[in-house]
């Protein structure tokens, strides 16, 4: 059988000189993107910390000691057996900060990840069904938005109590109102698009429909909202703590330890300061590691 | 019930009415995408739809596919009433194609994955005889199969389109629905996807419902022709009495337009008189009277009816004798 008259010309784009693959091109736009590569290698090397702890610490962070209590860092003539000082009650600084990752990055990221899931389902239904949905979901996101966070938190801590799950949830459900209208306005824009009607066609099934073709075309968007609540998250929590009403002491939380430091922040300011310090950094690296991603997954949404 | 003469694909009487909302207070207002359409669909043949955008031909591409449900009316597939139990085997029978190619194929996806999704879908075969099919098909559209590897962001147009029909026919369908599937590429490709239709229509002996907005494309490829007007079909001819012999006042009017460059804009307004009407509010009596040229008192207040020709049907009171009959009479 010959197909003559429908012979494909020859197309330079099928020749030696291939299009990149999309992977290939989103390789080359992260390579060239700076924010993207330090906030990705700050974030990187304070997991390892985080992961690795109870290898890198120098001391033990919840070892007391009265004798050598608020011993200045090394940059301010203290000595090298506790680089960055001892907090009030004697236990090494940098250790603290050390185990601190771990309480941050846990908190961000099962947060993130809680109220990603419901986010992502609430919104993903309200754009992919539309109708009486989506008026439902929309009105979940009003009255969501109608309650402040950080007093809704200090409310349920007040009534829980503060420990580290509670923290973690009360953020992991509060925090989903941001998934829940990204990824409806995201699953609106592409659910008309024909590659779905195309799939609906075929016979694929609503769930297929939704993670095969749906799911990977907005991804993009999800990875993005992902960092931002992740950053946020962190901050509340560091908030929290220091109200007293987030993790308990002698967890070693930077929040907490920004809070324990603030007495004597007139007369020993790098107590509040380093803390202070590698909050801002954590939060400054993953913002722009979500600002970076948006920008080499949807150059187009620039602005 | 499956007599050789049994259409292949037949509507009765569909009306498909969305219920819009005019702004955010607005109250809703029914829209009548599809306005008791009667068409019947012969194996092998190859009906054209054509009409201006907006007149409801997507609609009713949507109804026969099975992805939205008449509002009144009946589709019937080889004699049977399709409805939601048989959506699997209905999907088997028939497939469509879109018309843009940038929009039916799913970027995050191979052209190997795009193909074989239907294969999948209907747990046909396992991986290696679907790799096989799917080169098969490949073979079948004129593209190598070296492309099975690449994303649709790396190909032309034209490739898509083809992307897009291998992936239609890989469950090798009975019926299929063409929505305006050249409208979107370049001329120069044009012919050469209108050409392989044509080839695979009498290789795997094809149905074609060929919508389009354009009457010459439809003249090299269908057989029979059907012309919407504002959700009704207006006129249904064999595709030579229709080109040799037009009827509508409509029709005659689209024949005479030329060709318009962009895909969707329908035809020039400047031929027509008036701008295509509101569907949420359409004229009276006959849809088409604003803009007719040969409009007389009685299109402005009473609905033409349905009249059979020698080859087909026409709605307009210039061949309603009855009609004719009483305003010589007056
Ligand atoms: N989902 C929908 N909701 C409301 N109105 C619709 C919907 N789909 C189509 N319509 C309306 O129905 C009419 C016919 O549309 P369509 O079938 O897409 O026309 P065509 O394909 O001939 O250009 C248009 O007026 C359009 O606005
Ligand atoms: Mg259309």
């Amino acid at each position: 059988m010959t197909h003559s008259s429908s012979a494909l010309p020859p197309d330079p784009l099928l020749q030696e000189t291939l299009a990149p693959t999309p992977a290939e091109r989103l390789r080359r736009r992260v390579a060239g993107h700076k924010g993207l590569l330090f906030g990705g290698v700050v974030l990187g090397l304070l997991t390892i910390v985080a992961l690795f702890a109870p290898l890198i610490a120098p001391h033990d962070p919840y070892a007391q000691n009265l004798m050598g209590r608020m011993q200045p860092p090394v940059f301010l003539d203290g000595t090298w057996e506790h680089i960055l000082g001892t907090d009030h009650l004697g236990r090494d600084y940098l250790s603290r900060l050390i185990y601190g990752a771990r309480i941050s990055l846990l908190i961000g990221t099962v947060a993130a990840l809680i109220s990603g899931t419901i986010g992502t389902i609430l919104g993903v239904s309200a754009g992919y069904f539309g109708g009486r949905v989506d008026a439902v979901v929309t009105f979940l996101i009003n009255v969501r938005l109608a309650l402040p966070v950080v007093l809704v938190a200090l409310a349920v801590v007040a009534l829980l109590g503060g420990s580290l799950t509670v923290v973690i949830c009360v953020l992991g459900f509060l925090l989903w109102d941001r998934f829940a209208v990204v990824m409806r306005t995201s699953t609106l824009q592409v659910r008309n698009r024909d590659y779905v009607t195309a799939a609906q066609a075929i016979g694929g099934s609503t769930p297929r429909v939704i993670l095969s073709e749906i799911m990977p075309n907005i991804l993009n968007n999800l990875i993005v909202v992902i960092t931002l609540e992740m950053a946020h998250a962190i901050l509340l929590e560091a908030v929290l703590s220091f109200l007293g009403l987030g993790v308990q002491p002698p967890t070693p939380s930077w929040g907490l330890m920004v809070a324990e430091g603030k007495n004597m922040m007139l007369f020993e300011p790098w107590l509040v300061l380093i803390p202070g310090a590698v909050l801002f950094v954590l939060v400054l690296a993953i913002n722009l590691l979500g600002d970076g991603l948006r920008d080499v997954t949807a150059p187009e949404g620039r602005n | 019930m499956n007599s050789p003469d049994t259409p292949i694909l037949e509507l009765r009487d569909v009306t498909k009415t969305y219920t819009v909302k005019q702004g955010l207070f607005g109250k809703s207002k029914p829209l009548t995408a599809l306005n008791g359409i009667s068409l019947q669909l012969n194996r092998s043949d190859v009906l054209g739809l054509v009409g201006e955008s907006g007149c409801g031909k997507s609609t009713m591409a949507k109804i026969l596919l099975g992805l939205e449900a008449p509002t009144s009316g009946q589709v019937l597939v080889d004699g049977k009433p399709i409805g939601g139990e048989n959506r699997l085997e209905l999907a088997r029978r028939i497939q469509p194609i879109f018309q843009d190619p940038y929009s039916s194929l799913n970027p995050r996806k191979s052209i190997e994955d795009i193909i074989a999704l239907p294969l999948r879908v209907h747990h046909i075969g396992d991986e290696a005889s679907r790799l096989k099919k799917v080169r098969d098909i490949l073979d079948v559209v004129g593209l190598p199969s070296r492309v099975l590897t690449n994303y649709p962001s790396q190909m032309s147009g034209g490739q898509r389109q083809r992307v897009a029909i291998a992936r239609a026919l890989v469950m090798r369908p009975e019926i299929v629905i063409c929505d305006e599937p050249t409208s979107a590429l370049d001329v120069s490709v044009q012919s050469q996807i209108l050409n392989l239709l044509g080839e695979l229509r009498r290789e795997f002996n094809l149905t074609y419902l060929f919508i389009s907005h354009d009457l010459a494309v439809v003249e090299h490829l269908a057989t029979r022709v059907a012309v919407m007007y504002l959700g009704q079909v207006v006129e249904e001819n064999s595709v030579e009495g229709m080109f040799v012999q037009t009827r509508h006042p409509y029709s005659k009017a689209l024949l005479e337009s030329v060709l318009t460059p962009e895909p969707g804009l329908g035809v020039p307004d400047t031929h027509l008189g008036m701008a295509y009407p509101n569907p949420i509010e359409p004229p009276s009596g006959c849809h088409f009277h604003p803009r007719c040229a040969a409009v007389s008192e009685i299109c402005k207040q009473q609905a033409p009816r349905t009249q059979l020709t020698t080859y087909g049907r026409i709605k307009c009171h210039l061949h309603d004798e009855t009609v004719q009959a009483k305003l010589v009479q007056a």
